[in-house]
């Protein structure tokens, strides 16, 4: 039997909207995933360290605060900094359309934008990370 | 009743179904497929609901209501410098607004200046960035103090960010006994949803506490706090506990007054309130009406309060920011407008609407200006404002109105068998039902139990809305060189003073509202008073 696919889902910046984050947590949890969620307030470098050491696959990142794009592409850089850019990361929040070439250019692999489901998001890790 | 059942719609069921088995609120309440006059049977008009500006302000907080005045028209605004925001809020005045909101960004309200590290990115992004006095003086230019009215949505910093509107106000020449407005100053919700903390729970009820003694004495019209449900429902609850974990926050700020050794009736007509407006027209109209009963109960009976005016829940309303679709965004302006609408029938003071872009950005001007005109509309073209609590009366909104208030008391007795309100969030038991309830929410999307208009049903293929409002990275630096100018000039050994006396003031029981007024006239920054209260009461960390 494959393990189980583990997920860190984060929320970078001072943002405080975790409804989603909980929300998406919750229902890659019911996926059958192993999920670890940060908490808010959390700076690149912890969440970096917290993928590292919880040896996740994946970094789901959250912000609806429009830091986006100071935040997201510290954490795919602090990641290759320390040898683990096979960790993957992907994003969602209030992520303007515009900012999306950007932040793929960056590393973050792909961005979920307001009314996307949590059926779309366990699709796409299901698809992306080898188990 | 009977008759009907057995004959008439008898007849029909059989040959065709309801569209469901069962019809629920959004709080599960379990709706009657009619409301007659035997669901008004226990109803006592008088004691029940009773007269406009009279217990229990069933029907409202005044005996006109909007047959006297408007309720106030207060868009939230505020974003990248003082310079910009000043300019929107001079927009909006003359586009008919009758009252200022102010968004602060995220550094300000968790007590950072601009140039920190943690500010990195966050700076202006979504409310103005506020560092010293100096930046206050320049949000305010030209906009006379003693006319308007402010709200600030500030919590933490909230007696940093009143103690700069009250010097800005003397530097126009207008003293703090007029001055008018609110401080949101409601820390307990941000534990339990939004986020802004930054001491521990007890630490911040003497804060706050600190501004309700002082603001009796010296800025007596201002409303001291707005307990607010707004975000405990835009993170995911229900109606119904909306009005519960509110109330229950209520309770818990008025018993630290009294311990904290202040009289009811001193403070308690400066308590106000802030809900949100959600899709369901009638129970919202309903949790209005029984929020405003059951908390004129909760101060009379429970506190005794003696003053009529410490018994009125006064809110302001702010429509459902979840509910807005990045699909098909103009839908959002008909959304907006009905949500807006059930506030005004259930008897808001103030109201802001939302404008249709925001699932993508802060709005741009034009978008601000159809949802300040929803109002208007409202106010001007609907007639809803020419009488009082128009839909009083209606067996269905009577009978949402008690059950709203019955399984309110009941979440409001379960929380004080935990111990009050600081107790059930400090345990994270708040917190884990609002997130129960936002899951079931998303769920009920996925599944399509729940129909939200082109974003799981009515589609369109469609580009995403481009034209929005981006804030410059500039912005960030900009604020930097401001703030570096302002430290180069201002007296150092003053401010080094003051924040000594903040600091004695922290660590003993003196009130720490006027150490702060001096430090911010003197230039202290936003920064360095939140680091000296954070030396002294140390910093909460989420569980």
């Amino acid at each position: 039997m494959p393990r189980k696919i583990r997920v860190l889902v984060a929320k970078p910046g001072l943002d405080g909207h975790d409804r989603g984050a909980k929300v998406i947590a919750r229902a890659l949890r019911d996926a059958g995933m192993e999920v670890i969620y940060t908490g808010i307030r959390q700076t690149p470098d912890q969440i970096a360290n917290a993928a590292i050491q919880e040896s996740v696959d994946i970094v789901g990142l959250s912000s609806l605060s429009g830091a986006h794009n100071n935040l997201f592409p510290k954490v795919v850089q602090i990641l290759k900094d320390k040898g683990a850019e096979d960790i993957l990361v992907f994003g969602g929040g209030i992520i303007p359309v515009d900012d999306i070439p950007g932040l793929k250019k960056a590393g973050v692999r792909e961005i979920f934008q307001p009314g996307a489901s949590t059926e779309d998001i366990i699709k796409y890790i299901r698809e992306n990370v080898k188990v | 009743m009977e008759r009907w059942e057995k004959t008439t719609l008898n007849k029909v069921l059989s040959k065709s179904p309801e569209r469901e088995p069962s019809f629920k609120t959004t709080s599960h309440i379990e709706l009657k497929r009619l409301f007659t006059p035997l669901d008004m049977t226990d109803l006592d008009y008088c004691k029940d609901l009773g007269f406009p500006g009279e217990f229990p302000f069933t029907r409202g907080v005044q005996p006109t209501m909007y047959r006297g005045r408007l309720w106030t028209m207060r868009q939230y605004a505020g974003f990248a410098t003082p310079e910009e925001t000043n300019k929107r809020y001079k927009y909006l005045l003359e586009h008919g607004q009758t009252g200022l909101s102010v968004a602060f960004d995220l550094p300000t309200q968790i007590g950072y200046d601009s140039d920190h590290p943690l500010s990195d990115g966050e700076v202006g992004k979504v409310g103005v960035a506020i560092d010293t006095l100096k930046d206050m003086e320049i949000l305010f230019d030209g906009i006379p103090l003693d006319k308007v009215s402010t709200s600030m949505t500030i919590n933490s910093t909230a007696a940093i960010l009143l103690a700069m509107y009250i010097a800005v106000a003397e530097k126009q020449g207008v003293k703090s006994e007029i001055l008018q407005g609110t401080i949101q100053n409601d820390i307990l919700k941000e534990y339990a949803a939004r986020g802004t903390y930054i001491f521990p729970p007890l630490e911040s009820m003497r804060i706050v506490t600190d501004l309700f003694a002082f603001c009796k004495d010296h800025v007596q019209r201002w409303n001291t706090i707005s307990i607010s449900g707004y975000h405990m429902r835009e993170a995911g609850c229900t109606a119904v506990q909306e009005v519960a974990f509110t109330l229950a926050d209520g309770i818990a700020y008025v018993e630290a007054a009294i311990r904290a050794g202040l009289d009811v009736d001193s403070f308690a007509s400066r308590l106000a309130f802030f809900f949100c407006c959600h899709n369901t027209f009638i129970e919202e109209v309903a949790k209005f009406r029984a929020a405003r009963r059951l908390w004129s109960k909760i101060m009379k009976e429970r506190f005794k309060a003696k003053r009529d005016d410490s018994c009125m829940l006064r809110f302001h309303t702010q429509t459902a920011g979840c509910s807005l679709t990045a699909q098909q965004p103009d839908n959002n302006v008909v959304r907006v407008a009905f949500q807006a609408l059930a506030a005004v029938l259930g008897g808001t003071q103030s109201l802001h609407t939302n404008s249709r872009d925001e699932a993508y950005a802060l709005p741009t001007e034009d978008s601000v200006r159809i949802a300040l005109r929803t109002q208007q509309l409202i106010a001007y073209e609907s007639g809803v404002a020419d009488m009082i609590d128009p839909l009083c009366g209606s067996y269905a909104v009577e009978a949402l109105t008690n059950e709203i208030e019955k399984k309110a008391v009941d979440y409001i007795e379960k929380i004080e068998a935990m111990g009050g309100a600081i107790k059930a969030i400090e345990s994270g038991y708040i917190q884990g039902e609002i997130g129960e309830s936002a899951y079931q929410y998303q769920k009920e999307i996925e599944t399509k139990k729940r129909i939200v208009v082109g974003l799981n049903q009515f589609q369109v293929e469609e580009e995403p809305l481009r034209d929005i409002l981006r804030i410059k990275p500039e912005v960030e630096q900009y604020q930097k060189e401001k703030l570096a100018r302002v430290k180069k000039e201002r007296d150092h050994a003053k401010v080094k003073d003051d924040l000594a006396v903040l600091k004695k003031a922290a660590q003993g029981t003196d009130n720490v509202i006027p150490p702060i007024l001096e430090a911010v006239k003197g230039y202290a920054t936003l920064g360095e008073i939140s680091d000296t209260l954070r030396d002294v009461f140390g910093e909460y960390r989420e569980r």
